[in-house]
């Protein structure tokens, strides 16, 4: 037939699961970054009912001290390494492109290689696990001289290699992100139309390009001291131990804003479409976010304040500074929703939730902030109780919120609003219950990281009050995940716009195709879609 | 399928087309951009091992003359890394300056390429890249031959902290090296086979973009290793 001649040669029949693992689609790559995310989430997840398992109640009744350390350490790094920055990476990678009215990342095979390299690295940090000695077990900051040769294994190098290979993934996501923001973005899109989402992703991005390079060198000095009879924190030989601390929080410190300023993009985006309103202060939030992206770099050493070798009032004042401009982006989202028409579907209660826990995780902060308070409660369960405020109450609910609003993007349905709701209450209970105790036995002077204490010690109940609620945010995971399931089935077919969304994202199909958009609305502001439906530019 | 692919291709060329209308031309080639990001981030890394020698070097002390004192680098090897000691050492040849300016002269030809290129000239950018290639690699060479005998003379990775952080330091640089020999050669390599010309020559230049920066790493290295 003669239109068949016309046509390219048919690409030869390949299945669906090859075309997952070879493809170069940002929106494919973005939701295996969510899948493979969650995966780590829930292995974190066990890690953690090990630990508060162990901790019910006085003395060693399930696991040994070593593994226990195991345990407490490769949930955190599966947590930060491999749940909340990967995942945010994949909702920038699904989102960013299409917010621009792109049709993929600048570079659609780095895009690829970036996400083929967590599951890489993740199996390899995992791998700890299998080897004689065990996992990576000096806790996640992986200090020496504890994560020195002497006292840790082939794990600890294990967990160095598999780390390495994730923020390089890290940086060329950057690199894409950047590049993809700087050219990709179509017609009318200015810097001051793209939506909150895409700018945090871009201050996020500079953040990685910036900071985890030198994680990756503070990793290869670790490396070099255990394998190759290096010097660099080994005091007895020269070395300076501290060092590592500075070079290890110099990238960790702005790794917390990493964690939280696409989260604070993720709630940017729901709360104006709950509300129907416009974000208020869109530029004020911008610059905000732009400042806490700059003094991100010059607070590292409030990590550091009981080493004795910092100066104290300058990293006690640039850290506290850091309030002002996360004030401002508290007070943009309540303005948002001050008189707006609020509808309660789920997004919007996760970002309720994060709304509060964030700042309660930004009150419990300050006190560590004020340096003659957080040496009393330096490396107790007060700063436990602080960053899962933040990370969990911050970044989770966040990542939730925006698994259930772009899940009818991504799939064409709906999940479901009831299960939702039960999920997030259950949650929210079990969060609560697990960390707010947490505060009380930091107070008390528990110490983190042991996995025994005192029975007298009077921490007892408060510790079985969060194990409980522990399991309790177990237990909310599986309404989750059973909406997932049920939903791909048989949710509610979602059409182009469910929510009636603002950003470009909802001009076209659900999903939408390889290529994105037969057809961009005209971009006259930071919401075209809300243009485009009240008829403010003409549809074409 | 057949129809779906077609109007799958025909959609993501006319909607690049039109990104790169409204965008891509004019200004800095993509490509380029991307280098120069990834070499940010190549700068990072090698600020934090740079932030590590100096810490290390500015609390080394050690016994000269009775007293502990500020010194570096460490006594027992500031001779072998004098650059300007042209008599051999003991023997062994002194290569450090020859490969020195060997580099620098890799960037100047180098350079001396994407000119070429940029007005057409095949000939003169695949001789320049050639010439880079070469020199690249002879610096690699001269590198290995001094690590032998530093090494022979009993400088090591853990020889103090100095050995530490002079075994980093180059050796990273030198990965670099073979790094950037590698780009190097796959543009030579194009670039014979004709791939490049006045209008399409961004992988060129980002190439010659990241040469630079190793160059200017080492310039840095050679500077506080042998000179201050």
């Amino acid at each position: 037939m003669a239109t068949t001649t016309l046509s390219p040669a048919a690409p030869a029949y390949r299945s669906g699961l090859y075309e997952w693992l070879t493809t170069t689609d940002h929106k494919k790559i973005g939701i295996m970054y969510l899948v493979n995310s969650m995966l780590f989430f829930v292995a974190g997840g066990i890690l953690a009912l090990v630990v508060r398992v162990e901790l019910a109640q006085p003395a060693l009744q399930f696991v040994d001290e070593a593994f226990y350390n195991q345990a407490f350490t490769m949930h955190a790094s599966f947590m930060l390494f491999l749940f909340v920055i990967p995942i945010l990476a994949g909702f920038g990678n699904y989102a960013v492109p299409l917010q621009i009215g792109a049709p993929d990342m600048a570079f659609p095979r780095i895009n690829a290689l970036s996400f083929w390299l967590l599951p890489l690295g993740g199996a390899l940090m995992a791998s700890g696990f299998l080897v004689s000695g065990g996992a990576a077990a000096a806790g996640w900051t992986e200090y020496p001289p504890l994560s020195g040769a002497q006292f840790s294994g082939t794990g600890t190098d294990l967990w160095i290699m598999g780390l390495t290979l994730i923020g390089t993934s890290s940086i060329l996501g950057a690199i894409n992100f950047l590049v993809t923001i700087f050219k990709m973005r179509a017609p009318g899109m200015t810097l001051f139309r793209m939506p909150i989402l895409v700018w945090t992703v871009l201050v996020t991005s500079v953040l990685v390009l910036m900071a985890t390079p030198v994680l990756t060198s503070a990793l290869i000095m670790l490396f070099i001291d255990r394998n190759y009879g290096g010097h660099f924190f080994d005091p007895a030989n020269g070395g300076n131990a501290v060092l590592y601390q500075n070079v290890f929080w110099f990238y960790s410190h702005p790794a917390v804003y990493i964690m939280i300023l696409p989260a604070m993009g993720i709630i940017s985006e729901i709360l104006p479409v709950f509300s129907r309103k416009p974000l208020f202060g869109y530029k004020a939030f911008i610059f905000a976010t732009v400042a806490i992206g700059a003094l991100g770099f010059s607070v590292w050493a409030h990590h550091m304040f009981t080493t004795g070798a910092v100066f104290l009032p300058f990293f006690s004042l640039m850290t506290f500074l850091i309030a002002v401009p996360t004030g401002v982006k508290m007070f943009n989202w309540i303005a948002t929703m001050w008189r707006g028409q609020l509808t309660f579907q789920t997004p919007l209660l996760y970002a309720f939730g994060f709304l509060t826990m964030f700042l309660i995780g930004g009150i419990n902060g300050a006190f560590s902030a004020a340096v003659p308070v957080d040496f009393a409660i330096h490396d107790t369960y007060w700063v436990v109780a602080h960053i899962h405020y933040v990370l969990f109450g911050g970044s989770v609910f966040a990542i939730f919120g925006g698994i259930y609003y772009w899940f009818p993007k991504m799939t064409g349905r709906m999940l479901n609003e009831a299960l939702g709701k039960l999920q997030f209450v259950i949650m929210f209970i079990g969060f609560n219950l697990t960390f707010f105790p947490m505060h009380q036995l930091g107070l008390a002077g528990m110490p983190r990281r042991i996995a025994d204490y005192a029975g007298n010690a009077g921490w007892s109940e408060l510790n079985l009050a969060a194990t409980a609620g522990g399991f309790i945010i177990a237990l909310s995971m599986l309404p989750f995940f059973w909406n997932v399931l049920i939903s791909l089935r048989n949710g509610k077919v979602a059409g182009d716009d469910p929510w009636e969304g603002n950003t470009l994202e909802w001009a076209t199909t659900s999903p939408p195709p390889a290529y994105n958009f037969d057809h961009l609305p005209e971009i006259r502001s930071e919401r075209p879609v809300f243009d485009a439906r009240h008829g403010r530019t003409a549809a074409h | 399928m057949t129809a779906d692919a077609t109007a799958l291709t025909t959609h993501t060329d006319h909607a690049t087309a039109e990104a790169v209308e409204a965008h891509g031309s004019g200004g800095i080639g993509t490509p380029v951009l991307g280098m120069l990001l990834f070499i940010t981030s190549e700068v990072m890394f090698f600020a934090g091992l740079f932030a590590a020698y100096f810490s290390i070097r500015a609390g080394y002390t050690e016994v000269v003359n009775g007293t502990l004192q500020h010194v570096w680098p460490p006594t027992a090897y500031a001779e072998l890394l004098n650059p300007f000691a042209f008599p051999f050492h003991q023997g062994a040849l002194n290569v450090i300056l020859p490969a020195t300016i060997m580099l620098v002269l890799s960037s100047i030809t180098c350079q001396m390429g994407v000119w070429a290129i940029q007005r057409d000239d095949h000939r003169g950018f695949v001789r320049a890249f050639a010439v880079t290639v070469v020199l690249g690699v002879t610096f690699l060479l001269l590198q290995a031959y001094d690590y032998s005998v530093l090494i022979g003379e009993g400088l090591t990775m853990g020889s103090t902290t100095f050995g530490t952080t002079y075994f980093t330091l180059t050796g990273f640089h030198g990965a670099h090296v073979f790094g950037g020999v590698l780009m190097l050669s796959v543009v030579l390599y194009r670039g014979m086979a004709g791939q490049f010309s006045a209008k399409h020559n961004d992988m060129v230049e980002a190439t010659s973009l990241y040469w630079h920066f190793v160059d200017v790493v080492w310039i840095l290295l050679f500077s506080i290793l042998y000179l201050l």
